[in-house]
């Protein structure tokens, strides 16, 4: 009886998005008197960070501070129109639909200013801290504030802009049966190391590699969580989470948490991430956004591990002690694979 | 049914409340008192996300009676500030991104806040033993077991 040690690798390429139908996103923006934006969507923030994501696509946009910009996710009645958070989309598409609603107001916000300075709007820059003036003129200026009020109550304009930003239908080519419903591809690959117990069929994730190529990190911290929850969420699936584990059999599901079985904070492994940041060509500033690609190489990698540890192919979620152990017996024992290096 | 008057202390301030008298505390505090920051998850005591604090000792409150706390002091999350100063485990969680969704989020404050009231240099493994009871969804528990132990000031056991 023995712990057998097994390392197995994954590599994945995850679409963006999908495209049933076209893929439309609407984003609203408009100024406020006070001069500070509001972004309308309808899409939700489930905790993904895309009211945040979307927030610094529309401030640097606008060219206003990242503070003065309101995201109001609350109602998909009065908002514009989305297809929703899933599919990791929301930076790719909310924030394309962003930036097109920030460029028409900021193009308005020009105009008024070229107004009160009595200039030409193409003349004019934004120093993103509020302030507007002519190039090479710092001091030919107005601020962002100023221009909301005048706008609002001298010029009786509104500073406001719409964006869409829709992935159309891709029909089905009749003669080759070809499409193409994606624009844009994350790529990642993943090394997992385990430990297989040959006595109890026991899998212990030991450690994780990755490396994530997710387009330009938006906001670098907030992929780096995403990636650290998303491995813990592919480690639980791999190893532990199923409604149905006799599947076709309904019969002995769990019908609580506990029988619904999850890795606690004291099974995580340690884990380590790198992010490539190549910018994608039609992402928001290059960003195409982690999302459900955090959690899809663990799968493979742990699978791999385990053949590679003990000589089993386990080729049916979640992999169990009882599933290992068949196999082993199946086998007639472990029979630990090559490994090359380390 | 006859409602049963109950009185304690929420957060420092003398709360009153006429409830049913199997009436758990979890509901008391959300229905009755209006106080919503312990969630209602499984409502059987294994996800830990009604987690309170009473008399300074971590407790779920949806397998609590709200009648045993008579006299005593329920403590949440939203209690945790002063006045317009957080305290140091909400800085270290929003330094850390310790929370995604935030469901999980108070509950799990309120075990760390007991463990660090109880032992303010916690080691790691006294941390995971801690919060084992509270269930997370998407942090995958490394930035919270390293938000805990920043605001213990015991940054240098962090590991991702």
């Amino acid at each position: 009886m023995a712990r057998h040690k097994g390392r197995g690798m994954a590599a994945i390429n995850y679409p963006i998005g999908m495209n049933l139908g076209g893929d439309p996103s609407q984003a609203l923006i408009h100024s406020n008197p006070d001069g500070k934006f509001t972004v309308a969507l309808s899409a939700i923030d489930l905790g993904q960070g895309m009211k945040q994501v979307t927030r610094q696509v529309a401030a640097e946009t606008l060219g206003v501070p990242v503070e003065d910009v309101y995201v109001d996710t609350a109602d998909s009645d009065t908002g514009p129109h989305d297809m929703g958070s899933f599919a990791s989309r929301g930076t790719h598409r909310m924030g394309n639909a962003v930036i097109a609603a920030a460029r028409e107001a900021r193009g308005v916000l020009l105009e008024a200013a070229a107004e009160e300075l009595e200039v030409n709007a193409a003349d004019l820059v934004t120093d993103g801290r509020g302030n507007i003036h002519v190039r090479g003129a710092p001091s030919r200026s107005i601020t962002v504030r100023a221009t909301a009020q005048a706008a609002q109550f001298r010029q009786g304009k509104t500073i406001a802009g719409r964006g869409i930003f829709l992935i159309p239908l891709s029909a089905v080519d009749p003669e080759t049966g070809e499409m193409n419903p994606n624009t844009a591809f994350a790529h990642a690959c993943l090394v997992a190391d385990v430990e297989v117990d040959d006595e109890t069929g026991e899998v212990t994730v030991l450690g994780m590699t990755s490396a994530y190529e997710l387009g330009r990190a938006l906001n670098p911290r907030m992929v780096e969580q995403q990636l650290v929850g998303g491995a813990w969420m592919g480690q639980s699936h791999v190893l532990f989470e199923t409604p149905e584990p006799y599947y076709p059999n309904p019969d002995h599901g769990p019908r609580d948490f506990n029988e619904y079985l999850m890795p606690g904070p004291g099974d995580i492994a340690p884990y380590s991430a790198s992010v490539l940041e190549r910018p994608a060509p039609d992402g928001p500033f290059g960003g195409k956004g982690p999302g459900e690609m955090c959690a899809n190489p663990v799968l493979p990698a742990v699978a791999n591990a385990v053949f590679n540890a003990v000589g089993v192919r386990v080729d049916e979620l979640p992999i169990t002690p009882e599933k290992v152990l068949r196999g082993i017996r199946a086998n007639g024992g472990a029979r630990p694979q090559a490994r090359r290096g380390g | 049914m006859a409602k049963v008057p109950v009185q304690f202390r929420l957060n420092g301030s003398d709360r009153a409340a006429f409830i049913d008298a199997a009436d758990n505390l979890l509901m008391t505090l959300r229905r009755g008192l209006n106080e919503f920051a312990p969630k209602y998850g499984c409502g059987q005591g294994t996800c830990g996300v009604c987690t309170v604090l009473i008399d300074g000792e971590p407790q779920l409150s949806c397998l609590t009676l709200a009648v045993a706390c008579e006299g005593r002091h329920v403590e949440t999350a939203s209690g945790m500030a002063e006045g317009p100063n957080l305290h140091p485990l909400q800085v270290a969680f929003m330094d850390n991104f310790a929370a995604q969704c935030g469901f999980c989020t108070p509950g799990m404050l309120m075990a760390a806040r007991a463990l660090l009231d109880r032992n303010p240099k916690p080691s790691r493994e006294e941390v995971i033993e801690a919060i084992a009871g509270n269930i997370c969804r998407c942090t995958g528990y490394e930035p919270i077991i390293n938000a805990i132990l920043a605001a213990a000031g015991a940054g240098d056991q962090k590991r991702a």
